[in-house]
């Protein structure tokens, strides 16, 4: 409670989030000491100072990096990461894309807010193609990253994504994500009202939310519909659920070639 | 009775045998020229005793997963040259903020840039201080021979476990190819220093306050029991972030006094024909060897020359340079670069002594004989 008021702004989609995290935590029944929780650097990498867990926030990007020493190093330990969209996809792309072709048993969730919200609204690699940021006064002409869709490629076993509106559905993915033995990626579509909502005339965070509602189909639902009824819309729900190969275990066996041996 | 296992091995073994020997349990890098043999090593020796091994994407990752696992409780090192270095600076920076022990070790080649990839410089002695933003206090240290690379890795590790801090292993190429034979200590003769933690019953650990008469916190490994957040913000002794001019000056002052404080402790040094030198060769690292042969033939030729040899080159050995600095006509700082450790002897010395530099960057070392002629010329 001493960490109150957060630094969040009002309307944040952030908090919601986090709070989804912490109740799929609490619903697995996880012990406190044996959860680490890493983040980079943005309004999406402060959360793990609110949470109650071993928390590490790190440097801009490098979350995944750190979380893998820790996984490597202890793989007792239940390791979620929390990054922002720029923090994964930009600065820290190559350490995502790399966790999931190790298939490391870790959880990420992005807070995805299509913004640099941190530093004052630039655009991100998330930020949709026309849309304004501080450094896209003229419209972004950049082509925006599919979260799910590159995490999926790039070798993770579990993917997901839900809305802040839809924070019971993202309970259940951060759940399985953490229950899958691999590396899990579930995308957190959040609402930033101050920096990507007034920039783009999105309205109020709870206007972005109605937004979210009407816009978000569930990718089962979608598997029925036409192209043309998907049309503007976007996909939520449960995209990748497969298994492999987990990484701290491949390398256990290394070393108890060696215990054996003795 | 002392055994007899003595082997044939380059500088960049004997760090992996150092390590190890030290109780490193992770390795976390990406392979350069000319470190590649420590890289290699780890991945060999490590699971072996039960460590792991990770290559990550890039330096910096090789950084982040280092300080990840060091956090977890295990001893844990990367390794790296020039531009690999540079990429790690910020994430060292990390560790000294958060006091996070780990050793960097970094066999410098030359530069700028990928430069002469395998050839010897000592171009980052000022990078190894000042590499990462900001004011932080760092230990460098630098070894002469590939019985000192085994003896001084275990001592990165202790200094880096005492005090909380990333310390650098400055090595060069020379001592990191060259093969010596060594006597491996048994592990009954090595001093070994584990970071204090936290006793287990203690519910109200706050994990940055240090208690009376210590100069850093303990440190309880996540995991162990004590749940703590760890940031590169400014934090108050709960390690939680604050934004508060008193608390940025208490926690960034003693980061520097911890080391500050206890330089005689952390500082080593060589000397050689020092009682009577009216000239003394300062040269560190490979470069020293090429110093001792030179001090040497100038004693045989009478003339009164001494070595001095920092071994810890940060922090600097101030106290003894400035005591020498006294007595000595001249000093003449010997070293692979444009003059980065000289200026560190200027500022120490400030004028009681003449001041002569031998640089070289042409990525060849420097020969004894070059160093006798520049004795020759000034004594
Ligand atoms: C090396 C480095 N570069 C840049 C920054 C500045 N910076 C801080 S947060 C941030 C962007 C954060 O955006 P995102 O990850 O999308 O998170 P959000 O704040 O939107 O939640 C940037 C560029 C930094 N801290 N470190
Ligand atoms: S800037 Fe945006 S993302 Fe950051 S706290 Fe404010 S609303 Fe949330």
């Amino acid at each position: 409670m001493d960490k109150l008021p957060h630094i969040w702004c009002p309307g944040c989609g952030h908090g919601i989030l986090m709070r989804s995290i912490a109740q799929a935590i609490e619903n697995l029944g996880l012990d406190k000491d044996k959860v680490c929780i890493v983040s980079g650097i943005g309004c999406s990498s402060r959360a793990p100072g609110y949470m109650d867990f071993n928390t590490l926030h790190t440097t801009h990007g490098r979350a995944l990096a750190f979380a893998t020493g820790v996984k490597m190093a202890n793989p007792e330990l239940e390791v979620i990461v929390i990054t922002g969209d720029g923090d994964a996809t930009a600065i820290g792309g190559n350490h995502l894309i790399h966790a999931c072709r190790r298939n490391i048993n870790i959880t990420t969730i992005v807070f995805n807010n299509n913004i640099y919200g941190m530093t004052g609204g630039q655009y991100s690699p998330t930020t949709p193609t026309g849309d304004l940021g501080t450094t896209a006064p003229y419209g972004n002409i950049d082509r925006p990253f599919n979260i799910p869709e590159l995490a999926a490629a790039a070798g993770a076993t579990y993917v997901g994504r839900a809305t802040a509106y839809h924070a019971n559905q993202l309970i259940k993915l951060v759940e399985k994500g953490i229950q899958n033995k691999g590396f899990s990626l579930i995308e957190g579509l959040s609402v930033c009202p101050t920096y990507y909502g007034r920039k783009n005339k999105k309205g109020s965070a709870v206007n972005i939310m109605q937004w979210q509602k009407a816009t978000a189909v569930d990718v089962k639902v979608a598997e029925k519909l036409s192209p043309e009824q998907l049309e503007g819309k976007f996909l939520i729900g449960e995209f990748k659920n497969t298994t492999a190969p987990e990484y701290t275990e491949e390398y256990q066996k290394i070393i108890d070639r060696f215990t054996k041996e003795r | 009775m002392k055994n007899n296992n003595i082997k044939l091995m380059q500088g960049n073994e004997a760090v992996v045998e150092g390590a190890i020997a030290a109780g490193m349990r992770f390795y976390g890098g990406y392979p350069i020229t000319p470190s590649t043999e420590v890289a290699e090593g780890s991945a060999q020796k490590l699971p072996r005793v039960g460590g792991k091994f990770i290559q990550m994407e890039d330096e910096i990752g090789g950084m982040a997963a280092t300080i990840g696992a060091a956090l977890t409780g295990v001893k844990a090192m990367t390794a790296t040259s020039g531009p690999g270095f540079s990429l790690k600076q910020e994430n060292i920076g990390y560790a000294a903020m958060a006091e996070i022990p780990c050793v960097i070790v970094n066999v410098q080649r030359h530069g700028p840039s990928t430069g002469l990839p395998t050839s010897p410089s000592q171009g980052d002695v000022m990078q190894a201080k000042w590499g990462t933003h900001g004011d932080h206090p760092i230990i460098a240290i630098s070894p002469g021979s590939v019985k000192e690379a085994f003896d001084l890795t275990v001592r990165c590790f202790n200094l880096a476990e005492k005090y909380r801090t990333p310390v650098i292993l400055l090595m060069d190429e020379i001592v990191g190819h060259m093969r010596e034979g060594i006597r491996i200590p048994d592990a009954s003769e090595i001093e070994i220093i584990d970071r204090k933690k936290p006793a287990d019953n203690d519910n109200d650990y706050l994990a940055y306050k240090v208690e009376e008469g210590e100069c850093v916190p303990p440190m309880a490994g996540f995991g162990d029991g004590h749940r703590y957040h760890v940031t590169g913000l400014v934090h108050d002794e709960s390690g939680f972030p604050v934004n508060s001019n008193a608390v940025a000056d208490k926690l960034c002052t003693r980061l520097m006094t911890k080391i500050e404080d206890n330089i005689d402790d952390i500082v080593t040094y060589e000397e050689l024909y020092m009682e009577d030198a009216e000239i003394v060769v300062l040269a560190y690292g490979g470069t020293a060897r090429s110093a001792k042969s030179a001090v040497k033939k100038a004693r045989e030729k009478g003339l009164k020359v001494g070595m001095f040899r920092p071994i810890t080159i940060w922090p600097f050995p101030e106290k003894q340079v400035k005591d020498f600095a006294q007595k000595a006509k001249g000093i003449i700082v010997a070293e692979l670069n444009y003059g980065q450790l000289v200026l560190e002897v200027e500022r120490v010395v400030k004028g009681t002594s003449d001041i002569f530099h031998i640089g070289k960057v042409d990525g060849d070392i420097i020969t004894p004989d070059e160093i006798l002629s520049k004795i020759e010329e000034v004594i």
